[in-house]
């Protein structure tokens, strides 16, 4: 590992100290338990299996958007469509579980169905912006509305149980994913997730087009110099990117959280992609480690806030922290100086030896 | 005669943020009254050392001693208000401003809340007037010929009290006439005490001009001479580490029959739609290099961007070995065997973020040698990548190592690499060699003659006069978009007479040997 990669990992893992103490600070000061609250927010998680199911559970959806938004961003397209991708793959997936009743059938219809409406959601920025050059962090950040209230339409007016307040008919058994572990949550979504983040990997870094795709990401002009056709690479990178964001949408649908379509908000997975996507350096194959990182906070805080008086926003706060210090590149750039200019000098006194 | 000492640099260390060791332990003295030579290759240092000293950089050992007290300069603003100038290699003019307004930019008289634009043109007139340069400051810069840019330049730090004039390779943009009117100014300037660091790898304008030189490599300094006292070839044997031969194997030449590449009435307007190229007609056949000499500027990038198609926009026919390339991909055009080394190693020559194995493969990985229909074929990309870095003499830890940690003599070398290795019947090399070291120059030089011999046609374009014209076989030069002149017999020919062509002084209207249909 060269100095500059070591660098980086030290920089993440410092992040995560400072906010973490920060936190620790708020908690100080506002519980009459702080104590109780830290030690429930850090090793709450592992107290008992279900907690550790609850971990595994929610790193799912993360793993799935995470990845996704790796593919995308690794074109050096800053598409923020993963929330709308996220929502329209659990409505496009619950609409068929809904009616289409047949074993095994019923979940693979609805994930292939899921992953599509996905890619297509995504490339709709991508073409806009082949086509017109509008900005695709704008055009997709808009359009994740479009998803929220086409959602809302269709549970009030197609999918809506009348029986139900504000969610749809049940979806059918067939369709729900085989529990793996007894006594948690935990579903063979885990599985999907993890092959999902593998194969992302492959595909970046092993396969033709993920090459160009990466090309094209780090240098465009370069891109079109070699002879890549740029505008395929980039829709192919949204399609896919896309893709695997609602697979997660429609494997988090069938997953045996919900028995029935309710999300009448977003739920915010695509967001946390990107804090993912930085957390996994674009990498895919440390998705889910960001991933497990970013659910056992998450579970902790949960924990926290069920058995003391801290609320769950604190770790928001955290979150937000890491991100901030891990995106910011001159962050401890005086102690990276510091590395890189020893380094230097001790080659310097080897080659002198030699 | 020794006279008082103004600045003394001492054991100055930079290193960058990539770990580059740029300045390792450079010392430098100046004199009142001097032109003080900072000799070096590309790369051994002298830019970096010139950016520490006004302020740019930051360096990580060493002091600056000005006037006996030693300084901290903390950025170019802080450099300027302590009396030293630079002039950039490339200028920092404003063009749609005039040269008037150029000169008082930041500083300038006001009255009220506005610029007193009367007074600031007398100001401007009369800096001029003091340093007997003939410039008409109402003139707008983007109107002004570039040696008169360069003046503007130099009056620009003067009227900001520059004593210690910082010139990074001023000569490099001016043609032969524009250098000796240059020189005669900056003795001017010596005689009223300025002090001027003058940035050159070229011996015989240092001989010339200059009264001491600092020589470096390296990133060390190995020495400071009077210029009287030390012969070029003691120079350049300092500079480079051993004896330079600009003698290449060039061998006699052996056309092939066949016109590779074909140009007829080829028209381009760049995207402002200022004419760039104006109807260019041109033959090129295999085992010849053509070289195109001129100012930067002058049509040569956008006459390489339509062959390599990077441009599609153009009127006009071009043919590779017979066929029109209208209508063909960039990737199409690469395939009938057309390389490409780019003006801009950073923009478009590399992604420097990417490692050297994946710069290496970026046409080539269609290649099914190296690929499957989906899959990389890892291990031989990874085979190839070695031999390839060991073939091109890339000094670097390995192939996984990112390419924009490499020296710049590196990272072109990487470039020759990709595209040398994909067996090319035609090579258009644009300015392949500049700004990188001797030696790196010299093997890049030799290996296009390499591919002349096995009969390749290679397209030249240079800035450097020396190479175009030990390498070419047939000479163009290139002004405003045309051929000014054209030159079958290279050896015949001397700079100023290119000089004059290149300014647009002299144009040839019949462009003998140009053609060969």
């Amino acid at each position: 590992m060269n100095s500059a990669k070591k660098f980086d990992v030290l920089r993440t893992i410092l992040s995560v100290l400072i906010a973490l103490a920060i936190s620790f600070v708020i908690i100080f000061l506002v519980s009459e338990q702080p104590f109780e609250a830290i030690k429930n927010l850090l090793i709450g998680p592992l107290t008992s299996k279900r907690n550790m199911g609850n971990v595994v559970e929610s790193m799912i959806p993360l793993i799935f958007t995470g990845t996704g938004v790796c593919i995308m961003f690794s074109a050096n397209q800053i598409n923020l469509g993963g929330e709308g991708a996220f929502h329209m793959g659990g409505l496009v997936a619950s609409i068929i579980a809904i009616w289409v009743t047949g074993k095994f059938v019923s979940p693979v219809l609805a994930l292939i169905c899921a992953g599509l409406v996905g890619a297509l959601f995504t490339a709709i920025p991508a073409i806009m912006k082949i086509t017109t050059s509008a900005s695709e962090m704008v055009s997709s950040l808009m359009i994740n509305y479009v998803a929220l209230y086409f959602g809302n339409y269709m549970l009030n007016n197609v999918i809506g149980d009348p029986a139900a307040s504000a969610a749809s008919y049940k979806l059918s058994e067939a369709s729900e994913l085989p529990v793996l572990v007894d006594g948690t949550r935990v579903h063979l979504g885990i599985i999907i997730a993890l092959a999902v983040a593998v194969l992302g990997y492959v595909f970046l870094y092993r396969t033709k087009m993920g090459y160009q795709l990466r090309i094209t990401g780090e240098n465009e002009e370069f891109a079109r110099y070699s002879g890549i056709n740029i505008v395929k690479v980039i829709l192919v990178s949204q399609l896919l990117g896309g893709f695997v964001i609602g697979l997660g949408g429609g494997v988090e649908m069938l997953s045996p959280i919900y028995s029935r379509f309710t999300w009448t908000s977003l739920l915010g997975y695509g967001w946390d992609a990107i804090i993912i996507c930085t957390l996994a350096k674009k990498n895919p194959l440390y998705t889910p480690f960001a991933a497990l990182f970013l659910a056992y906070l998450r579970t902790g805080a949960s924990i926290m806030a069920r058995r003391t008086d801290v609320t769950l926003e604190i770790v928001q706060i955290t979150q937000g922290i890491i991100i901030l210090l891990v995106v910011a590149e001159q962050f401890l750039s005086k102690y990276k100086h510091k590395m890189i200019a020893r380094e230097a000098k001790a080659a310097l006194k080897d080659e002198e030896v030699a | 005669m020794d006279r008082q000492i103004v600045l003394q640099m001492n054991h100055i260390m930079k290193i960058y943020g990539n770990g580059v060791v740029a300045n390792e332990d450079v010392s430098l003295e100046l004199r009142k009254g001097e032109i003080h030579a900072l000799l070096g290759e590309n790369g051994a240092g002298k830019s970096t050392l010139m950016k520490v000293l006004f302020g740019i950089e930051a360096p990580d050992q060493g002091e600056i001693v000005l006037n006996g007290k030693a300084t901290v300069i903390k950025s170019p603003q802080d450099a300027i208000s302590k009396g030293i100038g630079m002039v950039h290699q490339h200028f920092m003019l404003v063009p749609s401003l005039t040269v008037a307004e150029n000169i008082i930019l930041g500083v300038a008289p006001k009255k009220g809340l506005f610029i007193d634009m009367d007074k600031a043109i007398e100001a401007a007139a009369n800096i001029a007037k003091e340093y007997n340069f003939e410039v008409d400051v109402r003139q707008r810069v983007e109107e002004i010929p570039v040696g008169i840019k360069q003046k503007v330049e130099i009056l620009k730090a003067l009227y900001r009290g520059a004593q210690i004039l910082i010139l990074d390779e001023p000569t490099a943009v001016l043609t032969p006439q524009e250098t000796d009117e240059l020189f005669v100014q900056l003795m001017k300037l010596r005689e009223k005490g300025h002090t001027i660091i003058f940035i050159s790898h070229k011996l015989d304008e240092i001989k010339k001009i200059c009264d001491r030189a600092t020589i470096m490599r390296n990133g060390r300094s190995m020495g400071t001479y009077e210029v009287a006292d030390i012969s070029t070839q003691e120079m350049s044997k300092l500079m480079v580490g051993r004896e330079i031969s600009l003698q290449f194997d060039k061998k006699p030449q052996h056309l092939t029959s066949k016109t590779l590449l074909k140009v007829r009435n080829l028209t381009v307007y760049n995207t402002q739609g200022v004419l760039k190229v104006d109807n260019l007609s041109f033959d090129i056949k295999g085992g010849e290099i053509l070289g195109i000499a001129g100012v930067e500027g002058n049509g040569q990038t956008e006459l390489i961007d339509t062959l390599t198609g990077l441009n599609k926009k153009y009127k006009g026919q071009i043919q590779i070995k017979g066929k029109e390339i209208a209508g063909s991909s960039i990737a199409d055009i690469r395939g009938m065997k057309v390389a490409h080394i780019p003006e801009d190693r950073m923009t478009t020559g590399c992604a420097s973020t990417l490692s050297i194995q994946e710069n290496l493969f970026s046409y080539q990985f269609r290649d099914p040698a190296y690929s499957g229909k989906v899959l990389l074929k890892q291990k031989e990309i990874e085979k190839r990548s070695d031999s390839l870095i060991k073939e091109f003499l890339v000094k670097c830890k390995s192939r996984k190592q990112n390419v924009g940690m490499l020296s710049g003599g590196n990272i072109q070398k990487v470039i020759v690499a990709r595209e040398f290795s994909t067996a090319p019947d035609i090579i258009i090399a644009n300015q392949p060699t500049r700004g990188i070291d001797v030696g790196a120059a010299a093997f890049i030089r030799q290996r296009l003659l390499d591919f002349r011999d096995a009969g390749c046609a290679v397209i030249l374009v240079s800035a450097d006069l020396t190479e175009v014209f030990s390498l070419s076989d047939r000479l163009a030069v290139m002004y405003k978009g045309k051929f000014a002149g054209f030159f079958t017999d290279v050896g015949s020919v001397t700079e100023e007479e290119l000089g004059q062509h290149m300014l647009g002084i002299k144009q040839d209207e019949r462009l003998e040997g140009v053609l060969y249909e």
